[in-house]
């Protein structure tokens, strides 16, 4: 009686069980270590003192200011940027021109360029030393040290977020939707509107996502140009630089537990987002 | 609706997709425009439909100049090769598109539109389906869809590019047969771009074959078969 030998049922592409194990263990381990822990230690921190102390820290004005300042920040830029970058996107995609190329590049510039240099060139454009500043100083328009310059500050870097997600998923759609809306009738406003936008709108979503977490999180650029004058032009970040110089460090670790709340709350909507509407997504997907 | 094209010419760039093409398609018939890729015939089909603007020529519609009417002022009744059906809206929604965005003086009442959507999937004979997405759809049931859509905004003519291109051999033939039914029963005015010369042969009553931008012959399918008037239709049919 010759051994026959059990089949085995495993597709090609299947690892063996134990490059599996391994594979996921080491993600799982890299993520502890890079991402839960650090998180973790900062809300540890922030409560070492009891919450009574993590919130007192963070009831003061200037904590309050910092707060308000850039949600307010945050406010302003993240709709600009989506404006912005889905006109961009749309331009991209939908038209042919010379020197496309060279946009795509210009796009990501804010990803490559350091924050700091950024912030920089804020200053020198608009600062009072500078023809364009000095003259709107003049007038009584202060960018510099002041709102609008965070405000730029902040577009500047969290431009490509919004462009680098639609970009794809518009190029893969093509326009045979919106010329087919174009031959029914439909203006094209209504089209963008009714065809474009809701095919967009995961990529979109997600886009905006990310740059609400840059525009909040954001420091070098912020950092050069606010002047960080505190109760006024110091945002959350800055603040918890400051107060971590000074050695508050329930303070600074509140005001750094409330920032990765904030992340991890956009994080969350997404999520529940896609839960809800899973049904419609795949259905999407699979055409 | 009879159209009249005049020594139409388009280029892109520097690449001549249509060198001046003359053309006279006479009220309700069903042409077909076959031609290898690159033969400019899904080029004069866009232009028909308002999809792009001709480098120099005129298009007229029953005698009217129509060159320079907007895609939506066309009325054209557009088939794409890949459909393009709205990924997002129901079945229902597709076929309700152009009614629901005509200006409000003119847009039918809502208890309206859904008769006409109605009818319109009972027509393609897919009644049942109004309230599934596109993807949940056949290849063949898919360009139904996308027919009936055309149909929904009363078009002046029915254009229609490769439209059984992505199917397979069996729905193809059925296929066929319900463009030829729904062309005798609307006698629109019918247009289709193909590179397939058994489908243009049987299914046409007119068939313009073109290559490198160029019309080589128009004729009627049988004529074409016996008198071949160049050696590229004569290679290209197989006759």
């Amino acid at each position: 009686m010759s051994d026959i030998a059990p089949i085995r049922f495993r597709s090609a592409t299947e690892e063996t069980p134990l490059a599996r194990w391994a594979l996921i263990g080491i993600a799982f381990a890299g993520l502890a270590v890079l991402v839960f822990a650090p998180l973790i230690a900062v809300f540890a921190e922030a409560l070492v003192q009891g919450a009574w102390a993590a919130v007192k820290s963070l009831g003061n004005r200037d904590a309050l200011s910092a707060i308000k300042l850039t949600l307010i920040i945050t406010a302003i830029a993240v709709p600009l940027n989506a404006a912005f970058g889905i006109a961009a996107a749309w331009f991209i995609t939908k038209f042919d021109f010379r020197g496309k190329a060279f946009l795509i590049t210009l796009i990501d510039l804010p990803f490559s360029v350091s924050p700091v240099v950024a912030g920089l060139c804020i200053v020198l454009m608009f600062g009072s030393n500078s023809l364009l500043g000095g003259w709107l100083v003049a007038q009584g328009y202060h960018i510099v040290f002041a709102l609008p310059g965070i405000v730029l500050a902040t577009m500047f870097v969290t431009f490509p977020f919004v462009a680098r997600e639609l970009i794809p998923v518009m190029i893969e759609q093509g326009r045979a939707e919106e010329e087919a809306a174009l031959t029914l009738g439909a203006s094209g406003w209504r089209t963008f509107w009714t065809v474009t936008i809701p095919n967009i709108r995961w990529a979109l979503l997600y886009g905006v996502l990310l740059c609400n977490a840059r525009a909040m999180g954001e420091f070098g650029a912020v950092a050069v140009v606010s002047g960080k004058i505190r109760g006024q032009t110091a945002t959350m970040p800055i603040t918890i630089e400051m107060l971590y110089n000074e050695y508050l460090s329930v303070a600074a670790f509140s005001m750094a537990a409330v920032l990765a709340l904030l992340a991890l709350v956009t994080l969350l909507l997404k999520t529940l987002l896609e839960i809800r509407h899973a049904d419609q997504l795949s259905a999407q997907r699979r055409h | 609706m009879h159209i009249q094209i005049d020594e139409i010419s388009k280029q892109f760039g520097t690449t001549a997709a249509l060198t001046p093409v003359s053309l006279s398609i006479p009220s309700g018939a069903l042409v077909a425009l076959l031609g290898p890729s690159g033969s400019g015939k899904t080029t004069l089909l866009r232009i028909l439909g308002g999809l792009e603007f001709p480098s120099s020529g005129r298009v007229r519609f029953d005698g009217q100049d129509a060159t320079n009417l907007t895609v939506q002022q066309r009325r054209a009744g557009f088939v794409f090769q890949s459909y393009a059906l709205f990924r997002h809206m129901t079945v229902f929604d597709n076929i309700a598109y152009g009614l629901t965005a005509r200006p409000r003086a003119s847009r039918p009442q809502k208890a309206e539109i859904a008769r006409r959507v109605t009818k319109l999937l009972e027509l393609i004979q897919l009644p049942d389906i109004g309230g599934r997405f596109p993807s949940q759809l056949s290849g063949g049931q898919r360009q139904r869809v996308a027919l009936a859509r055309a149909l929904a905004i009363e078009p002046r003519m029915l254009l229609l590019d490769e439209p059984f291109g992505a199917l397979d051999a069996k729905v193809r033939k059925e296929l066929r047969q319900g463009l030829r039914d729904i062309h005798d029963e609307t006698g629109l005015t019918t247009i289709f771009v193909t590179h397939d010369q058994d489908e243009a042969m049987e299914l046409a009553d007119l068939v313009v074959v073109m290559s490198m931008g160029r019309i080589e012959q128009i004729g009627k399918p049988a004529d074409i078969r016996a008198r071949p008037a160049t050696a590229f239709v004569r290679e290209f049919i197989g006759a």
